[in-house]
């Protein structure tokens, strides 16, 4: 993949940045409007796949840092970790709970243990997805 | 309670780690110590449950299925716990020298007290599913302590042979502990006990008592189940010592000797178990007789005393189980003893069989002494605890309610080459000299942490039937507990001259003669192993494997062929049927609506760019083409969803859809030509089934948006979404909080594809990495 185009080439590097904001921002948003993890983990895939690409493999690997099949471990980790603090207040496993944090500058800001099994989702999804495409890509 | 059985387990997760930093000399008497403190804990509420007490503990366990986790302690647990804290305490010892330069002690130590603490929780518990949960954890840790030495692949096999046959009699166990739990109608053992009436006179009693008692069998090794115990010598000594004799093997009597109360006291417990342990008693008997190797015939011997004890809680009058109760101790203390010495004879000179031992009482004076001592309990003999034991047997058996004169012969044999084994094992390694080939390893002294258990244990048996006013007080708790009420067991060395007397003297005459004759005995018989070896019990389990084996390799070659045609058309077939099916039964109930008098215009016009560009997909000749064919497809999919207001669906779909370009990009180059690979009659299949699944999902379709059997749930979460979950998205609060397990579920199924897909593609290209 050498023969690329110098407008492919110059876009790519802007977007990825760009893109992978967008997919925390679909993650983060999911809960009151279209989003979610599912489909921030899929911008995020998309995102990395355009730099592969661009950059070849060795440099989507970079911008991952850890090799996805780790990602698909410490996301499903993170899953069953968030269902798992409602069982030590009693409460049956998986059972939301959501607390408020106000900011200065910020206001309030609600958390809750779905967003970080929202975070897991994403995290599978890219390392699945990432997964997939990366190995077959070295292999061409 | 809860505090001795889950610190067990505590105390088995940090022992790897403690062992890595202190000689392995040490660790032993170190991990010895907290066995030995349980031992104390329990020894000090024998006084209150010999008094008639009984302590109950309690604590929520899964709440939403009403299970608890609830311990009760009376004088069967108590006599078992004192049995598995104590005798654990010495094999704890014993480890670490007998194993103390194995690189894996660490894992064994782990393995032991896990066990310890699950045997425990076992006989403590009170709650039915908990006593099942411990049952199946003690397969699970003899099952890894069996294969300790897994790189053997005879040990492996031993291991697997050990745990199908326990853990399937589990299974067993585990519907007829339901049922008992459901005909009682409580699941707390305190509580069933008292519901004798009710349970005797369930329609699905009989059912249910088979099931306990399959599970109860599998676990002590009755007959024809036997065959996995002599088998598990596989294991370390220590091991074989504490789970195959002392422990483990007795959770199934322990389980009877519990249910006695509730379950017992009619013509199918006493015929089933009588005659049952009856004959597994004989058979042990009878093989322990005629092996040569020095575990088999303990082995052999325990399932002897296995199928005795089982033969004494079926007849179950009270002075039966007094003698159960003696019994169980006797054999727990010359047993475990036993074993060990024969641990010291391999750790000292690498014999395994006796035709390999003799004259060895001159190197090893104190082990020869311990073993004539165990041996004489073992033989039945005075002044060992062991004849008080059988004395109490043989009276006991000749009082049965009925068979009696079946059970006292069964007794009498079993007594006779009990009696030749016993001289076996008590005289033939120590004090025959013969020409002897060399030893097989160079002479080891034992030393004092081989030695303490089986001096100890001999010691305890000497001193329990010199002195029977010893134990009597934990026996007559046990006996008790067993029995439902009040036992008073009343043993005594001299019995004065009775039935039971002339009979073991009868005995010990025949049995004398026959270990004079001990080899031609061997090959006398051989003709009854020759035919065991063809229909024996264990011929046939191995039979049965066979053929599971032989039916999966069958199965899987016709479902899972590699051929993706295959498995799709497997998979929608199956599912056309199920859904025709489940529709057809249910006609009359089920509208389907025709009304298309709100469809807009341009609804049409996608239904029919949906149509057309999967009939251009199916239909083109180039690759990219359906590519592109596929790509619109989908494109309109998330049209549609867009249309019927649903974003993240439409979202979802066009981001996969991107995805599945680049993907397919990928893979495009490295698929072979686009070739006619199938046949005209092959393709018209094909068309049949592509247009049986769309018209049975349409039909499908069609009924489930015109048929309501249940109120939706949508509204529920559309009320929902934002009091509950706090939030407006009501995809994604479904998604991630009201069907979260769910979710779960699907990004688990997901990661499994991508691994798979890795694993194909690394296996492909030639098993790097």
């Amino acid at each position: 993949m050498n023969q690329q185009s110098l407008i492919l080439r110059t876009t790519g590097r802007f977007l990825l940045p760009l893109l992978l904001l967008f997919s925390l921002f679909l993650l983060l948003r999911g809960h009151n409007e279209p989003g979610g993890g599912f489909i921030g983990g899929l911008v995020a895939a998309a995102a990395v796949s355009l730099h592969l690409f661009v950059m070849g493999t060795n440099a989507a690997r970079r911008v991952l840092r850890l090799t996805p099949r780790d990602l698909i471990g410490w996301g499903l980790t993170t899953g069953v970790l968030s269902a798992v603090p409602s069982t030590l207040l009693g409460e049956a496993f998986f059972t939301a709970l959501w607390f408020e944090i106000t900011l200065p500058l910020l206001g309030e800001l609600k958390l809750g243990t779905p967003l970080f099994f929202d975070l897991g989702v994403y995290m599978v999804v890219v390392g699945s997805v990432l997964t997939i495409v990366l190995n077959l890509a070295e292999e061409s | 309670m809860l505090l001795t059985v889950l610190s067990g387990f505590f105390v088995a997760a940090l022992a790897p780690l403690v062992h890595r930093h202190i000689p392995p000399r040490h660790s032993g008497l170190l991990f010895a110590l907290f066995p030995a403190c349980l031992f104390f804990y329990f020894a000090q509420q024998l006084p209150a449950i010999s008094a008639g007490a009984m302590l109950l503990e309690s604590q929520p366990w899964v709440a939403g299925l009403d299970i608890r986790l609830s311990f009760m302690l009376d004088g069967l647990s108590l006599l078992f716990a004192l049995l598995i804290t104590g005798i654990g305490t010495f094999i704890l010892i014993y480890t670490g020298r007998y194993l103390g330069d194995h690189p894996a002690l660490g894992r064994l130590y782990a393995l032991l007290l896990c066990f310890m603490a699950s045997m425990l929780g076992l006989v403590l518990s009170d709650n039915l599913i908990g006593l099942f949960v411990f049952w199946e954890l003690t397969s699970i840790t003899s099952y890894l302590l069996i294969g300790f030495n897994h790189e053997d692949a005879k040990t492996r096999a031993a291991a697997l042979q050990g745990f199908f046959i326990t853990a399937g009699g589990g299974l067993a166990l585990m519907t007829g502990l339901i049922l008992l739990g459901l005909a009682g109608g409580s699941f707390e053992l305190s509580q069933l006990l008292s519901e004798r009436e009710a349970l005797q006179a369930h329609p699905l009693f009989l059912p249910m008592l088979l099931l306990i008692l399959v599970g109860a069998f599998t676990k002590s090794a009755q007959y024809p189940f036997h065959f996995w115990l002599p088998n598990a010598m596989a294991a370390p000594t220590p091991v074989s010592a504490y789970l195959h004799s002392a422990t483990m093997v007795k959770a199934g009597v322990y389980l009877l000797a519990r249910l006695q109360p509730a379950l017992g006291g009619n013509d199918a417990w006493l015929w089933l178990l009588g005659l049952t342990g009856a004959i597994t008693m004989l058979m042990g008997v009878y093989l322990a007789s005629r092996t040569t190797g020095i575990k088999q015939m303990l082995a052999y011997s325990t399932v002897m005393a296995l199928g005795t004890l089982t033969m004494l809680i079926g007849i179950g009058t009270e002075q039966a189980l007094i003698a159960a109760m003696a019994f169980l101790l006797a054999h727990a203390l010359y047993k475990g003893a036993l074993f060990m010495i024969a641990g010291v004879i391999d750790f000292s000179t690498g014999a395994k069989d006796f035709l390999q031992t003799g004259g060895l009482a001159r190197q090893l004076p104190i082990t020869a002494a311990a073993a004539v001592g165990t041996a004489l309990s073992l033989a039945g003999l005075a002044p060992m605890f062991g004849f008080i034991a059988k004395e109490t047997m043989l009276e006991s058996v000749m009082g049965a309610p009925a068979l009696a004169v079946v059970f006292s012969v069964a007794a009498f044999l079993s007594a006779t080459l009990g009696i030749t084994i016993a001289l076996v094992v008590g005289i033939w390694p120590w004090f025959i000299r013969r020409d002897m080939p060399e030893l097989p390893t160079a002479f080891r002294s034992p030393g004092p942490a081989l030695l303490a258990g089986p001096v100890v244990l001999a010691l305890l048996g000497l001193g329990f039937g010199l002195l029977p006013a010893l134990p009597e007080q934990a026996l007559s708790a046990a006996a008790s507990a067993a029995a439902g009420h009040a036992v008073v067991a009343e043993l005594a060395l001299w019995h004065g001259v009775n039935t039971a007397l002339v009979m073991s003297i009868a005995a010990l005459l025949l049995g004398t003669l026959l270990f004079c004759n001990w080899g031609r005995w061997r090959s006398m018989t051989d003709a009854g192993e020759r035919f065991a070896r063809r229909l024996g019990p264990e011929r046939l389990y191995a039979m049965g494997m066979e053929a599971l084996v032989r039916f999966s390799a069958w199965q899987t070659r016709v479902l899972q062929n590699g051929y993706l045609r295959y498995y799709l058309m497997t998979t929608l077939g199956t599912m056309v049927v199920l859904v025709m099916a489940a529709l057809s039964m249910n006609l009359s109930g089920i509208r389907i609506a025709m009304d298309f008098s709100g469809v807009a215009f341009y609804e049409y016009v996608i239904a029919a760019v949906l149509a057309a560009s999967s009939i251009a997909a199916v239909l083109t000749n180039e690759r990219l083409g359906a590519v592109a064919a596929l790509g619109a497809l989908g494109f309109t999919v998330a049209l549609t969803y867009v249309m019927f207001s649903a974003p993240d669906l439409a979202i979802t779909q066009v981001l996969v859809e991107t995805l599945t370009v680049i993907l397919l990009v990928l893979v495009l180059f490295r698929l072979p030509g686009f070739l006619k690979l199938s046949s005209r009659p092959l393709r018209l299949l094909d068309a049949l089934t592509a247009v049986i699944v769309g018209g049975t999902f349409t039909v499908l379709i069609l009924a489930v948006t015109a048929t309501r059997y249940f109120p939706s749930i949508s509204q529920y979460f559309v009320e929902h979404a934002v009091s509950d979950g706090f939030g407006r998205n009501i995809v994604n609060v479904i998604l991630v909080d009201f069907r979260g397990l769910d979710t779960l579920g699907e990004i688990a199924v997901l990661s499994l594809a991508a691994i798979g897909i890795f694993a194909m593609l690394k296996l492909r290209s030639g098993g790097q990495e």
